[in-house]
């Protein structure tokens, strides 16, 4: 379900677009942001309250990699490993993800503390290898700064 | 990271234009005391018709990787439309290699609300969209504060500055696909439905945007036009190369002692770029390769490098073009076969699987990479690779497919004795195993 705050938001990015299917790519990101994941339940709500069919909202989540349709472990750690990230090293910052967490790309850990993914480009290939937790992005990475994050990370 | 071309002066005349080395520009008070929305009042003072023709004298070409010449595209748009009309800023950035609209949503996001301004004035539009992608969080806020001080300073909204003129900026945040920076997935995006591309014809400035007339242009694009309006097409049209002018965002990455994106003339020599703006290679190695805009663009030799200059006409001639101008420099230790098989499967994933010569020829280009790369590839899958490279080229919807098939295509061209040596290996490796 939206917030209350979230639903007087929606209200008002109606008057943005002719057409109440535009707010649903924001509507998910809402949802998303307060759920840490978009379940079948909050995608029927969405359908309902922009009356749009359940499988017009399911089409569009599953279209976009940052969507995610389970839950992901409280920490999702994305590293790019895409080219000017791997000729920088993101290799080793992948492997040494894995061995530290124990799990392998694509997994989470099995106390949901950490989900491990590779991504594409992150639009950081200038501060390569790159990686975002969160909203953050952590860049220039060597593996001693790495583990200095990963410590960070409660 | 280099953003602010600190040194420029050192490396060439240019004064940065576009990424100007003042700080707290992004705040609307230091970007009006340093002349800021002087070009849209010009503007304002100007017939729309001008404003579109200084723009086509100016022979701004696009920055989003077609390089297609901007008036001319604003020309397309009709005069007198029943129906409303829109503007669509591409700041997707999602093509490897490239990370130059950022420095803009970053450091310069007035100069992108200027000049997207000047684009609705001139095209008579009333509501612009700027898609951003999903992941750049910080830079949405940035751009979202620098929108809401323009609406508070009367710069945009209805009225604008107690004239007629009325321009709504909204902001669409995307969520990861690749293929939503293609004009007409981005569309699509916006209005709620799978990003899949469309078929063309019809153009968008027929029908666009919920069938109306659109423009689609690139945040760096857009941030050209007020640059162009305060000093007229003249100046704009003598910057850098003639058919291809003007500042540009040169991002450089992978093997370089100084990565960064630096603002020059279009037109410097690429070598100049990596060695003098980008300080060479680590350890004085050689350059094995270089990728000059973007992982789309055609692969180059590091020894044919001397005449290539970083604009439209000098790459095309040297068999590329400069797509992003997202410099990927590759030392003399670098595996290419790994290269272009992460390349490949870039591709794959990101297609959207609409055409079958696409879904289906990424897959098997990136499978035939994967034996390269692990060394079970046979002499005859170098031909094969390039037949399913061919077959994709020039028969999709939309140009993902061209773009998976030129670095694939290049590749084999410019570098076939290391596949050739990868099969020999192949043969030693099957041996000892
Ligand atoms: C697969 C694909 C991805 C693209 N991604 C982007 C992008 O991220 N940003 C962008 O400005 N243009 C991108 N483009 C180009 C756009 O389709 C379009 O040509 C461009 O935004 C037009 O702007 P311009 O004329 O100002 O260059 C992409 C094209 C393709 C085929
Ligand atoms: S070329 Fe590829 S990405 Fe483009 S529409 Fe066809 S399948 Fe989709
Ligand atoms: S390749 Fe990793 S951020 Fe661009």
């Amino acid at each position: 379900m939206l917030s209350e705050e979230n639903k007087i938001k929606i209200e008002e990015l109606r008057k943005r677009y002719p057409t109440s299917q535009s707010l649903i790519l924001p509507a998910l990101w809402m949802i998303q942001e307060q759920y840490g994941y978009i379940s079948d339940e909050s995608m029927k709500h969405i359908s309902v309250l922009l009356n749009i069919p359940y499988s017009h909202i399911l089409g569009v989540v599953t279209f976009y990699t940052m969507l995610h349709k389970n839950k992901v472990g409280k920490h999702h750690i994305e590293v790019c490993t895409n080219i000017s990230c791997m000729l920088r090293g993101s290799g080793k910052i992948l492997e040494h993800l894995e061995n530290r967490l124990g799990i392998k790309s694509g997994e989470t850990s099995t106390d949901k503390k950490y989900t491990l993914s590779e991504v594409e480009c992150l639009g950081s290939c200038g501060t390569a290898p790159v990686l975002a937790i969160g909203k953050e992005y952590h860049e220039n990475l060597t593996i001693e700064k790495l583990d200095k994050i990963i410590d960070a990370l409660i | 990271m280099n953003t602010q071309a600190t040194d420029t002066e050192k490396l060439t005349s240019w004064t940065p234009v576009i990424l100007p080395p003042l700080s707290n520009l992004h705040k609307i008070e230091f970007y009006l005391a340093n002349d800021g929305y002087k070009s849209f009042k010009k503007a304002m003072e100007m017939k729309p018709e001008e404003i579109i023709d200084e723009v086509k004298k100016s022979n701004l070409r696009g920055r989003g990787g077609a390089c297609f010449p901007t008036g001319l595209k604003w020309s397309f748009m009709p005069k007198n439309s029943d129906k409303p009309k829109y503007l669509c800023v591409n700041g997707d950035e999602s093509e490897p290699g490239t990370f130059k609209d950022r420095q803009i949503l970053e450091f310069n996001p007035h100069l992108l609300i200027e000049g997207t301004l000047i684009a609705c004035y001139a095209m008579g539009i009333r509501t612009a969209y700027i898609y951003i992608r999903g992941e750049y969080i910080k830079q949405i806020k940035l751009l979202q504060k620098a929108i809401d001080e323009a609406y508070a300073n009367h710069l945009i909204g209805e009225n604008i500055l107690g004239t007629n003129f009325s321009t709504n900026i909204y902001i669409h945040r995307g969520a990861g696909a690749y293929i939503c920076g293609e004009e007409s997935s981005l569309m699509n995006s916006i209005e709620g439905v799978r990003g899949y591309p469309r078929l063309k014809p019809p153009f968008p400035a027929q029908f666009g945007l919920w069938g109306c007339p659109t423009t689609i242009n690139n945040v760096e694009t857009i941030a050209n036009i007020p640059i162009i309006i305060n000093n007229g097409w003249e100046w704009y049209s003598k910057v850098g190369a003639e058919k291809h002018p003007g500042p540009i965002l040169v991002g450089v990455s992978g093997h370089v002692n100084n990565p960064g994106v630096f603002e020059m003339p279009t037109g410097e020599p690429l070598l100049e770029i990596i060695y003098k703006w980008a300080g060479g290679i680590p350890g004085d190695k050689g350059i094995k390769a270089v990728i000059p805009g973007g992982s789309s663009t055609m692969i180059l030799r590091g020894d044919k490098l001397e005449d290539v200059r970083m604009d439209w006409d000098s790459l095309k001639k040297a068999g590329s073009s400069v797509g992003t101008a997202g410099i990927i420099v590759m030392d003399s230790d670098t595996d290419l076969i790994k290269v272009i098989t992460r390349i490949a499967e870039f591709y794959y994933r990101e297609s959207c699987g609409q055409c079958t010569p696409c879904r289906e020829g990424t897959v098997w280009m990136f499978k035939i990479l994967k034996r390269f790369e692990n060394y079970k590839a046979t002499k005859d899958d170098i031909d094969l690779l390039l037949d399913v490279a061919n077959n994709i080229e020039g028969n999709t919807i939309c140009a993902l497919g061209d773009a998976a098939a030129w670095p694939v295509q290049s590749m084999i061209y410019q570098f076939r004795d290391e596949f050739e040596k990868r099969v020999e290996e192949s043969k030693f490796h099957s041996l000892s195993a």
